[in-house]
């Protein structure tokens, strides 16, 4: 085994290891009852925060794209999950919330990952920062057309109307304009978050680590070099794309089937650049450290909620001093050299161990 | 008639996109940067004209030339505390230090002025209406196009011909270069900023005075909207930000009153997608071409 596929290996079972080890403390906590109720609110909407946190990184991270409207994805995997879950009680008679749960799921991560090949093929096209503003008008495009958006069920028949609210008497309204996805169930469990992160990181490693991960980031890297070498650049780009897209409607999914509504103002821009900052914090191409500042991110403003007030703003001084000391080349160096002595520390120990 | 009514909001609300996506425009040039926070700038500058109004009493005149000294002393401190600092670093993290910047003007001004909306009071702008024909034009829509008209020849024939614009245009092709010949690139970056700022405060008044309520969160969207503006006109370039503006704004109210009222925001990224997808440098931008 080289020394890069060890590294890698160690990477992996580390991060396998500790979304295992914190789901079975947080589970032995709710089974004791000594977790705080706010923070068990908070653990399917963190799952679909990592979710999506690691689905990003492939694109900014690995595939080296800048986008801007990864929360449109996310909105169009909770409307539909929340339609599909509705439709599948009302005319069906699926009593399970499993099933209907992991049903509406599926069809989230398709819905979304068929959009996103959709506006993939001609986005692609594009590169930088036009990239980033056609994602951007991209996500605002889906919340305004979801705003206008009906859908009801009757009779094991789905009603969808546009722009006016034009629906046949005694319709079950599942999606309603401007209110968003109403009355949903809240059907979504910690354990299936869990499951969905799991997933979720077995393809993106996976995917990371084989050849066309290879191929995405050389493309990321060099597009002309890759070009040259007789990588299909805009395949692999639309793998990546398409993929993130797919997982971000699954965990919107998750996160739509959470709570009883859903509303366009949930997936603002806003949403897409928080999720943008759990990446950046997190490290660009770094999955591990997504799924931490996703985390810690989700709870901080939960724990600031003393200073009420005042969390945001301290959350936006955080932000700007966390980008300015790990990005000056000057405090950068500082740094580095207040930590060498410690390194050297450290690896002469390693030494003076082999030695013996 | 309708029409025509139409045509000359979508020609006001253009201007003030225009002049906003001018400063996105003339940062974006010079500095490499998408600067996130300047929709804010634009609620601050609006915030303070409406405090210079309603609070000191101030002749409107002053009340904007306040807003416009307190935006450029904001916009140069931003921009030598924030992003002085990530001139070598990635354009991520700059992007990512400039939505910190967003988030923590929003934040200011929720505390002092808190998240209630306040009117912006009538001034000179819109105090009158002309009647031609069967037309009310109101003045603040005339004033509105022709402070873009003032601004875009003042700031065209600034970079054209005074020296300080001559180090601009120098800086904005090559940043190396220009320092190598001697340009104080910092000192150019921090006019650049100054200008955009003190533009972004004449927007604030503008977009007030036609639509009057102001909240902490008041910049983001017209923010977003001449962000957009500047790219569909082709970013970099001061004509195309005043083309790019002003097409959003009409494409905006045509959408609204022709098509679908809630649709507006939809349709307008929809041309700015379709526009990037036949010329990805925008309508006035010059195509980059990579050297390998």
């Amino acid at each position: 085994m080289t020394k890069a596929k060890r590294n890698r290996l160690i990477y992996n079972i580390v991060t396998y290891a500790l979304v295992i080890a914190a789901f079975i403390l947080l589970q032995s906590m709710i089974a004791n009852k000594s977790i705080s109720r706010s923070l068990k609110g908070q653990l399917v909407p963190i799952c679909s925060w990592i979710v999506m946190a690691v689905s990003l990184n492939l694109v900014i991270g690995i595939s080296g794209e800048l986008s801007l409207g990864h929360a449109g994805f996310m909105s169009i995997g909770a409307y539909t999950g929340a339609v599909v879950s509705g439709w599948l009680l009302n005319s069906f008679a699926v009593e399970s919330t499993l099933l209907r749960l992991v049903l509406a799921i599926l069809a989230g991560g398709i819905m979304a990952g068929v959009m996103g090949a959709l506006i993939g093929i001609p986005v692609l096209r594009l590169r930088g920062d036009y990239l980033a503003i056609v994602t951007l008008a991209f996500g605002e495009i889906i919340r305004s057309l979801v705003n206008v958006l009906y859908i009801g069920v009757q009779d094991g028949h789905l009603c969808f109307s546009f722009l006016n609210r034009n629906m046949p008497e005694g319709v079950t309204m599942l999606v309603d304009g401007a209110k968003g996805a109403v009355k949903i169930k809240p059907i979504s469990t910690f354990a299936v978050g869990f499951v969905l992160i799991l997933i979720t990181l077995t393809v993106v490693l996976n995917l990371v680590n084989s050849r066309a991960g290879r191929a995405i980031k050389a493309t990321r890297d060099n597009r002309i070099a890759a070009e040259s070498m007789g990588v299909p650049v805009t395949k692999y780009k639309m793998m990546a794309f398409v993929t993130a897209a797919a997982l971000a409607g699954m965990a919107g999914a998750l996160y739509g089937l959470n709570s009883s509504t859903v509303v366009p103002t949930q997936f603002t821009f806003n949403q897409s650049i928080n999720v943008l900052v759990f990446v950046v914090l997190g490290g660009l191409g770094n999955v591990l450290g997504s799924v931490i500042s996703a985390t810690l991110l989700t709870v901080l403003p939960e724990v600031l909620r003393a200073f009420s007030d005042y969390r945001m703003l301290v959350y936006a001084v955080v932000l700007i001093l966390v980008m300015i000391f790990t990005n000056n080349p000057l405090i950068r160096s500082f740094a580095d050299r207040l930590i060498a002595p410690l390194k050297q520390l450290l690896r002469g120990k390693k030494q003076g161990g082999d030695e013996a | 008639m309708i029409f025509l009514d139409n045509l000359i909001n979508g020609l006001s609300l253009g201007s003030i996109y225009a002049i906003i996506a001018l400063g996105y425009t003339m940062v974006y040039g010079i500095a490499k940067m998408l600067n996130f926070a300047h929709g804010d700038v634009i609620m601050v500058g609006a915030y303070i004209a409406f405090c210079g109004l309603q609070y000191w009493g101030l002749p409107p005149v002053i009340a904007i030339l306040a807003a416009m000294a307190v935006c450029t002393v904001l916009g140069v401190t931003i921009e030598g505390l924030a992003y002085r600092p990530l001139r070598q670093a990635a354009s991520l993290a700059v992007l990512i230090t400039a939505i910190g910047m967003s988030y923590l003007l929003q934040n200011i001004a929720l505390m002092i002025w808190g998240a209630n909306p306040k009117f912006f009071p009538p001034t000179f702008i819109n105090s009158t209406t002309f009647k031609l024909g069967q037309l009310n034009i109101s003045s603040a829509t005339v004033i509105t196009i022709l402070a873009n008209i003032v601004i875009m020849v003042g700031l065209t024939l600034f970079t054209a011909k005074t020296k300080m614009g001559k180090a601009m245009r120098c800086v904005s092709e090559d940043r190396g270069a220009a320092e190598l010949m001697g340009i104080n690139v910092n000192r150019t970056i921090s006019v650049t900023f100054a200008i955009g700022s003190a533009l972004a405060a004449i927007a604030g008044v503008l977009l007030c005075s036609s639509y009057p309520t102001l909240q902490p969160t008041t910049g983001s969207m017209p923010g977003i909207k001449a962000f957009t503006a500047a790219v569909f006109g082709g970013i970099g370039s001061i004509p195309g930000a005043m083309l790019g503006g002003v097409l959003l704004g009409v494409i905006e109210i045509f959408g609204k009153a022709y098509i679908s009222t809630e649709l507006g925001d939809a349709i307008v990224f929809a041309v700015l997608i379709v526009v990037l997808l036949v010329k990805p440098s925008g309508l006035l931008g010059k195509p980059v071409r990579e050297k390998v």
